[in-house]
């Protein structure tokens, strides 16, 4: 950083309501991952406020910010982000590691949750031996496994092919179904219109945000 | 520490990088190797220097008569001083309280020694009953020249085994036997053992008898003392010394010589000697620590470094942990803790394999002043100190940098 300052987020106000999936649309430099550091409490915003579950989330200490991930959100990431040491069933079991859940039920816990993305069988395989599409599944497992109040996913479909973006947004549609808050961070309009809202960001404002009529992945799939 | 999870992680990034945790910890277990050497050596040092001096009585002092190098009262440098029964005797009551065994000694000279038809080319040396604690020959037949020979100025002789090994070869034992010194015949009453096969070349007559006999009149070539045993090493290094200013003094007023006359009499403690020397190990001993330390120091560098290359390698992987919900602290227990068991592993690997090459190969090491060279708990002890020390220090910059780790930076696509 130079003695320069760059205002990438130039006033923003946004709510999101329990159960929403929310697509952030915009193109590369409009603020989308900004927003989203901001959100995933790994970036501080220099002003305004930022309120999650009543919670005002401001000056963070790591270690408060670290208790606050791991309590209240999942991250699902574009090229994955799983250990690629450690078996699909260990990556899904992590944050629940980091709970500090005891590490009998950390394990039925991934299981759980293994299945619920289909993944039961694959749960003693590493990372390498799994497709792009279950790469994805596994890394929402382990996003939905702590139980957050909110998922938040940038660009979970940008490294896939459509068929298997089409899986991978089924499964968000299904999840959110059960009540789960998503905010998806995408630049692809058919992906942005299977959320229900849809949120465009254009150099560092919101420049439209609307309500869309769902379009359910299943067909596609 | 007694988490398994953390455990497996260490293991599994030690099983991915086999080559790359052996050569660290190969760095390391020289390390440790090399100071354990060094150490074992310098007790083996130590060991040898005691050795060497419990030959002779480790409390011995001897005063030896020279030539005097300054003018004095009137008196001329080039003066050559002579010892007297008169010295031994009055420095035997002076001293009455502070010795322990005292005795005088006269080398014969000029005489020829015979057995049977043989002719023996061996040093004759008066000296008193005293004189077998002082020198410290082991008897090993008979008995050595006692108090009522050197009364009555008997004619008898203690031999070395070296001589008895040369000479006495169609005998038992020697004792018994009559040998001629210049036509005189002496009855061997016993045989003794030095450590050096030079020390047993010698015959030794009571003094009484070498005075008496063979003209030496009431001269003595030298003087011989021990003081008593002291528990506490320094107290018997002070006690020598003292005694030794003591004697010199008396020694140098008796015979007219300047206090700072070096050369005119010398007087030789062992126990003095013997500080000088342990000064000397002790001096090797930090010597050998420094040494050591440094090459421990350059394997703690290297398991530094290598656990660098590994935050670096891992940053992506703390980036996930920590968007996860791994606190800081939990990253950095997590480098600390591999650093410390590479570094405790190679260690201990290093120790138990230089202890076992010391304890195997120690006894039978024959080097002058060495004698088996070993460590003892203690240093065991602290070397493992040590190690762990070092492992916690070479994770310490590494385990704080990847606490550092910027989540979005780290997950940035590459």
């Amino acid at each position: 950083m130079g003695s320069n300052s760059l205002h990438v987020l130039k006033g923003i106000n946004f709510n999101a309501e329990a159960g929403e999936l929310v697509a952030i649309m915009g193109s590369s430099g409009s603020g989308k991952s900004t927003l989203l550091n901001i959100l995933g409490m790994l970036d501080g915003a220099d002003s305004g406020e930022y309120i999650l579950d009543g919670v005002p989330i401001k000056d963070l200490s790591e270690t408060k910010a670290a208790q606050y991930r791991n309590k209240f959100l999942g991250f699902v990431f574009q090229s994955f982000n799983l250990i690629n040491y450690k078996s699909a069933m260990e990556n899904v079991a992590l944050p629940l590691y980091y709970q500090g859940v005891p590490r009998k039920e950390r394990q039925e816990k991934a299981l759980k949750y293994l299945e619920r993305v289909g993944l039961r069988e694959w749960a003693t395989h590493l990372p390498s031996e799994l497709s792009g599409g279950q790469k994805q599944r596994v890394a929402i497992a382990r996003a939905m496994a702590a139980e957050p109040k909110v998922l938040l996913a940038d660009e979970p479909t940008g490294a896939l092919d459509s068929t298997t973006s089409y899986e991978v947004m089924d499964l968000i549609q299904k999840i959110n179904d059960e009540g789960n808050t998503i905010l998806v961070v995408t630049h692809e309009e058919d992906i942005a219109h299977m959320c229900k809202r849809i949120v465009h960001l254009k150099d560092g404002v919101i420049v439209e945000d609307k309500k869309v009529k769902q379009v359910r992945a299943e067909q596609y799939v | 520490m007694f988490d398994i999870e953390r455990w497996q992680e260490i293991f599994d990034t030690i099983r991915k990088n086999k080559l790359r945790t052996f050569l660290t910890g190969l760095s390391v277990a020289s390390g440790i190797f090399i100071l354990v050497i060094l150490l074992g050596f310098g007790q083996g040092m130590r060991n040898g220097i005691e050795h060497e001096f419990k030959q002779d009585a480790t409390t011995s002092v001897w005063a030896w008569p020279g030539v005097t190098s300054k003018e004095f009262k009137g008196l001329n440098p080039g003066r050559r001083i002579r010892f007297n029964n008169d010295n031994f005797e009055n420095t035997a009551s002076m001293f009455k309280e502070t010795v322990e065994y005292k005795s005088p000694r006269i080398f014969v000279r000029n005489i020829t020694v015979n057995y049977g038809k043989e002719s023996l080319v061996y040093s004759v040396q008066g000296v008193g009953a005293d004189f077998q604690f002082i020198e410290g020959p082991k008897m090993r037949e008979g008995r050595f020249i006692n108090f009522q020979d050197e009364n009555s100025t008997g004619k008898v002789a203690v031999i070395g085994n070296k001589i008895k090994k040369d000479v006495f070869t169609e005998v038992d034992s020697p004792v018994g036997e009559f040998i001629d010194i210049s036509g005189i015949p002496f009855k061997i009453v016993g045989v003794f053992g030095e450590m050096q096969d030079r020390e047993e070349e010698r015959i030794y007559i009571p003094i009484t008898t070498a005075q008496r006999v063979f003209n030496g009149g009431d001269r003595v070539n030298n003087l011989s003392y021990t003081l008593p045993e002291v528990e506490n090493f320094d107290q018997a290094v002070a006690q020598a010394v003292k005694f030794k200013a003591d004697l010199r003094s008396y020694l140098q007023q008796s015979h007219t010589v300047a206090p700072d006359d070096e050369a005119a009499i010398d007087v030789w403690s062992a126990m003095e000697e013997a500080k000088r020397y342990y000064g000397i190990t002790n001096n090797m001993k930090l010597f050998f620590w420094f040494v050591g330390g440094c090459t421990i120091i350059a394997g703690v560098v290297g398991v530094s470094n290598i656990m660098l290359i590994v935050v670096k390698e891992r940053t992506r992987e703390i980036g996930i942990r920590k968007a996860l919900g791994a606190k800081p602290w939990s990253i950095v227990g997590m480098i600390l803790h591999e650093a410390i068991f590479v570094t405790a592993i190679s260690g201990f690997s290093g120790l138990i394999f230089s202890m076992t090459l010391l304890e195997i190969l120690g006894p039978h090491v024959q080097i002058d002043y060495v004698k088996n060279p070993s460590v003892n708990f203690n240093v065991a002890f602290s070397t493992v100190l040590v190690l762990v020390f070092a492992g916690a220090l070479a994770g310490l910059i590494p385990a704080l940098r990847a606490a550092k780790v910027q989540v979005i930076e780290s997950l940035r696509e590459e």
